[in-house]
């Protein structure tokens, strides 16, 4: 009888001891994925993050943007990563409210391959969008020649390597490419995917790591992808002619001279096409990360707790990690916004 | 029961007993379990055309059979055709039956046809069967990094001496139908391989030995009597074959281009419907999921044609060749 009352003593003591050891033990993770383009900064910060507070774990997938857009409005996530921030009709389609966050911004490059490795390749405006649209062939054509007379250029065909799945880096390279070239504007257009132009000498890749991956195998090939992954992968990558006529090699300083010309919109939305600055890069964007207004009180605090490490601690990797530093103002921006994650 | 008509058929002290009621049992419980598992795999097979079919219908709808013939893939104008997608599925699988039938059926014939010891034999074969094992990814991967560089200068040489030939009119950059079609090719030889080799195991020795009799050599007793004979077998062999290299996905995802184009050149980069499926289905809005849907279920049908057209074959042959055609 005594044996039976010690054990059903410890039962009940087990049983009323295990819901509090789960609490104690319930860890808060927090689930996102989309954009691929910032996926370096966003996983270690991710991954400093959780570090750093004990009870919490941040997953990223890099999906690419369309996909991420796609989870968040089927909530499947907490959280998602855009380049493309979200449309109006898509914001829409959220019955919770969405908050949109500039949280890092990067520059995308023209990487190539040559044989021989030819240095700062300068692209002229005209010649550029020429190439994306199969109008110029080779390397040795008239106009790249005339502007690099100090460079040995191949008489090789160009190999354009475009992105094979949805992307917000696509979206932002043709719409940059859309606002500089009548022509591209006409036959291709922007979006996240875009209907290229048939050629031989066009061949599409996943992601970004697909497109630099295809790159480094190819000679004579050149495709867009972020400055990161280039800097990452030691890629060549071509200094390209912006609006005032300067030959502009991708990095912090040019890229942050191209943040600074950016407006934003109420929702925190804002795309530079072509910036005007002398010194700007003109291939630059923000990317965003995407949050519910309303949700569960405890993830609310741990996701505002995240973004608030996003723009102090983060920042300060951004340009070892190929990103560009976000200017004060919109860093205030961000901080206000931050407090409609509930 | 049923069972206990023959209880006393038995004489007393026989060995032989009539089957107790247990072993019908038994017998009843197996055929049960395997009728279920023959009608599970038809209905499974019915449960997924009738899922797909239901989620393309909007698209059949919208695009009829110009989805077809369309060489358009729009995602913002909401246009597609699959017509590039269909001749890239036919023709890097047909290559690749080309190249991996030629290699399989020989190589069969190698380890079958007394060319090498039993054991040396059974080391090729079990080799042999381990390339079936290695994932797709690694064959794209391989083909990246191993078959692009080593066709490339070969490519180009035709393409600068022969280019005015169809199949060599564009360069070699990268990706293309010819990389793709290679790996293919070897991803398919272990089917190909296994299946020939199994087919000419069944002709009975006496039917080479009788050959042997009427005073042929070697090689015409191969290629005049023992393959011709295993010939339906081997040619179910190049239909499992041309039906996987049909469906593979990853290894041509990552090596064919993904261009949405037709072109007769070996070294152009083409589409094909499983890799299109591959690369679009993730991002893939409300729209475009159905249409993928229905690119999906053409390749169901050509995948179900080829089978049919590779059983059709298969009865032929052996019809003639137990003359009774």
């Amino acid at each position: 009888m005594r044996m039976r009352a010690a054990i059903i003593a410890i039962g009940v003591v087990v049983a009323t001891a295990l819901p509090s050891i789960n609490v104690r033990a319930q860890e808060t993770r927090l689930i996102g994925s989309g954009a691929s383009f910032p996926f370096p900064i966003y996983s270690a910060w991710f991954k400093d993050f959780s570090k750093q507070n004990k009870g919490v774990t941040v997953d990223y997938q890099a999906k690419g943007s369309g996909a991420g857009i796609q989870d968040f409005t089927n909530k499947t996530v907490d959280f998602a990563g855009s380049d493309a921030a979200m449309t109006d009709e898509e914001i829409a389609k959220v019955t919770d409210g969405v908050v949109l966050l500039p949280v890092t911004a990067g520059e995308i490059v023209l990487a190539y391959n040559l044989p021989g490795n030819p240095k700062e390749l300068k692209l002229p405006r005209d010649v550029y969008p020429d190439i994306f649209l199969g109008k110029v062939t080779k390397w040795n054509d008239p106009r790249i020649v005339a502007a690099n007379p100090s460079l040995k250029l191949p008489d090789l065909l160009i190999t354009v390597v475009r992105r094979s799945d949805s992307s917000g880096t696509t979206f932002v390279f043709t719409k940059h490419l859309s606002a500089i070239s009548e022509a591209f504007a006409k036959e291709v257009g922007s979006g996240t995917t875009v209907q290229w132009p048939k050629s031989d000498k066009m061949v599409a890749a996943p992601k970004n790591d697909g497109i630099t991956a295809t790159i480094k195998q190819t000679p004579g090939a050149i495709g867009y992808i972020e400055y990161g992954y280039a800097k990452l992968t030691k890629a060549d990558f071509a200094l390209l002619q912006n609006k005032a006529g300067q030959f502009i090699l991708a990095d912090t300083k040019s890229g942050q001279a191209t943040l600074a010309t950016a407006t934003l919109d109420s929702r925190l939305r804002g795309w530079i096409e072509d910036p005007a600055a002398p010194d700007a890069y003109p291939i630059a964007t923000f990317t965003w990360l995407l949050f519910y207004k309303k949700q569960d009180a405890k993830k609310a605090e741990w996701l505002r707790k995240l973004v608030e490490y996003c723009i102090t601690t983060g920042q300060s990797i951004s340009d070892s990690m190929g990103y560009i530093p976000l200017p004060a103002n919109i860093i205030e921006k961000i901080k206000t916004a931050s407090a409609q994650i509930q | 029961m049923a069972a206990n008509a023959f209880e006393n058929a038995a004489p007393p002290g026989a060995i032989t007993h009539p089957p107790s009621s247990n072993e019908y049992l038994v017998d009843r419980g197996f055929r049960f379990l395997a009728v279920c598992g023959a009608s599970l795999i038809i209905l499974l097979v019915g449960y997924i055309l009738w899922k797909i079919g239901g989620l393309a219908l909007p698209a059949i709808y919208n695009y009829h059979l110009g989805f077809l013939t369309s060489t358009n893939w729009n995602v913002a104008d909401q246009k597609f055709g699959i017509l590039p997608e269909i001749w890239g599925t036919l023709y890097s699988s047909l290559l690749a039956l080309l190249i991996g039938g030629f290699f399989g059926l020989t190589v069969a014939i190698f380890l079958t046809q007394d060319f090498l010891p039993l054991r040396v034999a059974l080391v090729f074969r079990t080799i042999i069967d381990m390339l079936a094992a290695i994932p797709s990814v690694v064959f794209g991967l391989w083909g990246i990094f191993v078959v692009i560089p080593a066709i490339r200068p070969i490519a180009n040489w035709l393409n600068e001496t022969l280019g005015w030939v169809p199949f060599f009119s564009s360069s070699l950059s990268g990706p293309g139908l010819l990389p793709a079609a290679l790996v293919l090719a070897i991803m398919v030889l272990p089917t190909i391989a296994a299946i020939s080799q199994d087919a000419l195991h069944l002709v009975p020795y006496r039917t080479k030995e009788a050959a042997y009799g009427m005073g042929t050599t070697r090689w015409e007793a191969i290629l005049k009597v023992m393959v011709p004979t295993a010939a339906g077998g081997i040619a179910s062999a190049m239909v499992l074959g041309f039906g996987r290299a049909l469906g593979e996905t990853m290894a041509l995802a990552m090596l064919i281009g993904n261009s949405n184009q037709i072109s007769l050149s070996l070294f152009a980069p083409a589409q094909t419907l499983a890799s299109l499926l591959a690369s679009h289905f993730p991002e893939a809005g409300q729209v475009e999921v159905q249409a993928l849907m229905y690119a999906a279920l053409v390749l169901l049908a050509i995948t179900l044609v080829v089978n049919m057209m590779g059983t059709a074959i298969l009865t032929i042959t052996q019809r003639r060749i137990s003359g009774r055609s």
